[in-house]
């Protein structure tokens, strides 16, 4: 690594307002710095955008098509307007699209910019014929610890380059098939316990959508006595080794319902282990067992 | 990487596929053979035993070092790769649209009378074929590939199938003879003619008829002129690219040839799945070694020591042709090391495509190249910059190279001097459906498109000409009023059309044109990556709709399902990663507003 180079500001301009912008950044900093929320639902801070959703899309004068903001880096005189109408259709469109093909109900971030952009999914119903394709399959339910549910799956790629090179570097699930067959697998599609995976669970504390969840989750959530407003948050020190990952412990009714880790924490950047990650498990089952 | 293998292990047999491309396994632990053969490694079982089992995929991971989920996201991309058992012998009949027009859709009928109903693309099976998307042979409709799997795998395209011949070909009793290149070629032997003028006069299957007609001495002027004379030859000449963006070609060898990282590396965009296009297949297969020798002095201009051809998989003879035409290249000292001079050396290397049109994109053809999913990357960076393998790239279409001999020994001013003065030169146009004689045309660029019409014999006798889709799928329809529109990529543009690929497809009066546009958006379905939302839910909607409102017959479409159909359109062109979903509504919406409504009597 070289010795560092003085930040070098480049001036754009943002829905009107003339900016100093550090070079380095992208569109969805320049952005927030300016005070201006440009939606996002698969970019994720500290990971390479995956630039899969498109909600984040800006118009940038000059260009043919929309750029998504969350990785196009500033240029210097660029631009840019963040709410214009062909914006505005694009989002609204994109959510149509999701919400008429994926299950986005434990999702509220995209529920509100489903609502900020006015969607209309249910206008792509037939009236006649078939109705319109979805991603609607059974919860995946083959190990004790985690479940999917890729009914609720919207493709943001972040659960692949979690457990790939982003983190875990297990690489157990991947994209496979293509178009609207895409879909999250293992080899051959195998269930968990028979794939690479090592529960790290490092996928499930990415996933913006549900359908990654601790399976202590889902089976409350199936009986309806999951809780959030009743849950304390325990911050502690993983015990299990020497490393000190922050854990987030998630309580309710006494009992450990999921363990995350601050995505920003210097150490585990919100990446655990399967000891972290799941310990609680072993150690409840053992209570309740004794 | 530590990978997780199942205890599946691989036959001999594919574990012999795989080492005779890899080479035997001499140690246990992890070799440095490079991911970027994932893909080869997957086409040598594939075509060794017809599929590729568990165990065999293992095997390629574990030579590898590639997790076995990540090969399999990248095996289950490609179409003609199999993920279940399906027979050695299997036949791809082509259901698209020029095929559609010469009755592939009875064919197949028939087809499913003999053999049982066809395999769907996404859940192939035991049966013994399968529909396709356009195979690149729209001149000889309709057309089916058929593979064969074994050790020695041998594919073979049928022209004007019938059911006779598909059946005596599948017995094995039949091994019809690749087509003469007249039967494409209707201009042969013309005076004039630029990209096409040895087809049919050199063996193309031999260096030294190439040499003695002219071959090579192009190459050996660049070397005397150098990089930046071959350059502003190319500049000079005005040269776009031909493979559908039209971005001007030196640019892009003036960039590469300047960027300080290394190494760079050489692309020809041989993956020509643009359906009604079949230029580049011509080119391949009647005149491979001037491909070659373009190459060989694009990298020499550019500082490019390696190079690529991604090659469609659907092209068994173009591939043979080119791999025969390098062996002898290099065996003749013009590929390799030091050719003609010690300032240039150049390797070059087929990669077979498998199935997927959307590694025609530059990025994701690298992507396909490297091992990876075939999905287009987000630009910038553009290829110039970190391109194939994170390298400076030069990636140009097979017709964009086989102009460049021509110019740097004739100089770019003459070269500029045919065509119009923002589009110079000759282009290949590959004419398909209602003409007297489909086939592949050269004409100078800004040819009116009447007059490319007629050089074609114009359509059938009692048949009136209804429209023309220009540029493939991803292009769009123009009318019988458009006669008169010179052929231009600057006229093309102000008229709300484009060139594209070279596609000229003709329907007439009989054709019914909802048909034509429920094909073209499931192509568009079928073809896209899936990587964005976009495409790959806007492709489906657009299908859905779109049969929702061609299958109710005469009831007009209300306003509400023409504004989604439109505003999914606009939608796909706005937000897409990539051209594909960009350009996946234009044809429909264009064909919709043009044919479809007008007769639908809306309002
Ligand atoms: C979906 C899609 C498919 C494409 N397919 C091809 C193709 O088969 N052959 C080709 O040369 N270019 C194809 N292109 C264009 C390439 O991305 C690229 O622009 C071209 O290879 C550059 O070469 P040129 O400058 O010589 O035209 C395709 C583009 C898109 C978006
Ligand atoms: S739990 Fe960890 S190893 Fe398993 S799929 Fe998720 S990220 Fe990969
Ligand atoms: S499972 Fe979750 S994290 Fe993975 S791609 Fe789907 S929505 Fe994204
Ligand atoms: S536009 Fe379509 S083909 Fe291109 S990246 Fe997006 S999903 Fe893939
Ligand atoms: S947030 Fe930018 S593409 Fe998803
Ligand atoms: S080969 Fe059938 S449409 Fe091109």
């Amino acid at each position: 690594m070289s010795s560092r180079k003085p930040v070098q500001n480049v001036e754009i301009t943002i829905d009107g307002q003339l900016r100093q912008v550090p070079q380095e950044s992208t569109l969805v900093q320049a952005c927030q710095d300016a005070g201006i929320d440009v939606p996002t639902l698969c970019f994720l801070q500290g990971m390479t955008p995956a630039n899969a959703c498109r909600i984040c899309v800006v118009e940038l004068e000059g260009s043919r098509v929309l750029v998504p903001a969350c990785s196009r880096q500033v240029e210097r005189g660029m631009i840019v307007h963040t709410e214009s109408e062909r914006v505005r259709l694009a989002r609204r469109l994109v959510m149509e699209f999701l919400a008429s093909s994926v299950d986005l109900s434990l999702s509220e971030t995209a529920q509100e910019y489903a609502r900020r952009y006015g969607a209309h999914p249910e206008r792509f119903e037939a009236g006649v014929g078939p109705p319109p394709a979805t991603v609607a399959q059974s919860v995946k339910v083959d190990n004790d610890l985690y479940v999917r549910d890729l009914s609720r799956c919207i493709l943001c790629y972040r659960c692949v380059d979690a457990c790939g090179e982003e983190a875990q570097n297990t690489f157990a699930i991947s994209v496979a098939g293509r178009g609207f067959d895409a879909r999250i697998a293992t080899q051959f599609d195998h269930p968990l316990p028979d794939s690479a995976c090592v529960f790290c669970g490092n996928c499930i504390g990415v996933c913006p959508t549900g359908a990654l969840m601790f399976k202590s989750e889902h089976d409350l959530r199936k009986q309806g006595r999951w809780d959030e407003s009743s849950q304390a948050l325990t911050e502690t020190i993983c015990p299990y080794c020497g490393v000190g990952c922050a854990l987030t412990l998630h309580v309710q009714d006494n009992r450990i319902v999921k363990v995350t880790s601050p995505p920003d924490n210097s150490v585990t950047r919100g990446h655990l282990c399967i000891k972290g990650r799941f310990g609680f498990e072993f150690v409840q089952e053992s209570e309740e067992k004794s | 990487m530590d990978i997780r293998l199942s205890p599946e292990q691989p036959t001999p047999e594919e574990q012999d596929a795989v080492n005779s491309l890899l080479g035997p396994e001499i140690s246990s632990s992890a070799e440095k053979l490079g991911r970027h053969r994932l893909l080869p490694a997957l086409w040598a079982v594939q075509s060794r035993v017809g599929w590729v089992s568990e165990g065999a995929l293992n095997y390629v991971c574990h030579r590898l070092d590639v997790a076995p989920a990540d090969a399999y996201g990248v095996a289950s991309f490609y179409r003609l790769l199999s993920l279940t058992p399906r027979p050695l012998t299997l036949a791809h009949i082509c259901e698209d649209l020029a095929c559609r027009m010469k009755g592939s859709e009875d064919l197949c009928q028939e087809v499913e009378k003999h053999l049982g109903p066809s395999a769907p693309a996404h859940q192939p099976g035991m049966a013994p074929w399968q529909k396709s998307a356009c195979l690149g042979q729209c001149d000889r409709a309709p057309a089916i590939l058929v593979t064969r799997s074994g050790r020695i795998s041998q594919d073979l395209i049928l022209g004007e199938a019938d059911l006779a011949q598909l059946l005596a070909t599948l017995s094995g009793r039949s091994l019809s003879p690749p087509p003469a290149a007249a039967k494409s070629i209707p201009q042969l032997g013309e005076k004039g003619l630029r990209l096409l003028r040895r087809v049919g006069r050199i063996d193309p299957t031999n260096l030294v008829d190439y040499r003695a007609q002219g071959g090579y001495r192009a190459l050996a002027r660049a070397l005397q002129i150098g990089s930046e004379g071959v350059i502003r030859e190319v500049r000079d000449s005005g040269l776009l690219g031909r493979g559908g963006a039209a971005f001007p070609t030196a640019r892009k060898w003036e960039a590469v040839a300047k960027a300080p990282r290394r190494p760079h590396y050489l692309v020809c965009n041989a993956d020509e799945s643009e359906p009604g296009t079949f230029k580049d297949r011509v080119l391949l297969e009647e005149d491979p070694f001037n491909l070659i020798e373009a190459m060989s002095i694009a990298a020499f201009a550019t500082g490019c020591e390696r190079g690529y051809v991604y090659l469609r998989g659907e092209y068994p003879l173009a591939k043979q042709r080119l791999e025969n035409a390098m062996d002898q290249a290099r065996a003749a000292g013009l590929l390799g090391e030091r050719i003609l001079s010690a300032e240039c050396s150049f390797e070059l290397e087929i990669r077979k495509g498998a199935g997927a049109y959307i590694c025609g994109e530059e990025t994701a053809l690298f992507n396909s190249i490297e091992g990876f999913r075939g999905e287009p990357r987000s630009k910038p960076p553009f290829p110039v910059t970190a391109g194939l393998f994170g390298m400076p790239t030069v990636i140009n279409n097979v017709e964009t190279f086989a102009n460049i001999p021509d110019i740097v020994l004739d100089g770019g001013a003459d070269f500029a001097s045919r065509g119009t003065k923002d589009s110079t030169g000759t282009r290949l146009f590959c004419l398909s459906g209602s003409v007297l004689q489909p086939g592949l045309y050269e004409v100078p660029l800004g040819t009116t498109l009447g007059a490319l019409l007629e050089r074609a014999g114009g359509v059938p006798e009692n048949r009136s000409l209804r429209g023309i889709l220009l540029g493939g799928a991803a292009g769009s329809f123009v009318g019988p009023g458009d006669s008169g529109l010179p052929l231009s990529f600057e006229a093309t543009r102000a008229a709300g059309a484009t060139l594209g690929s070279g596609a000229v497809m003709v329907f007439d009066d009989s054709v019914d044109l909802k048909d034509v546009l429920l094909r073209i958006a499931a192509f568009f379905r079928e073809e896209s990556c899936g990587q964005c939302v976009p495409c790959r839910v806007g492709t489906i909607r657009q299908e859905e709709a779109l049969q929702r409102i061609l299958s109710r017959g005469a009831a007009p479409a209300s306003r509400e399902e023409l504004l989604a159909l439109s505003e999914i359109a606009q939608a796909m062109r706005d937000a897409s990663i990539c051209g594909l979903g960009q350009t996946a509504g234009a044809a429909v919406q264009s064909g919709l507003t043009r044919f479809v409504l007008p007769a639908g009597g809306e309002e």
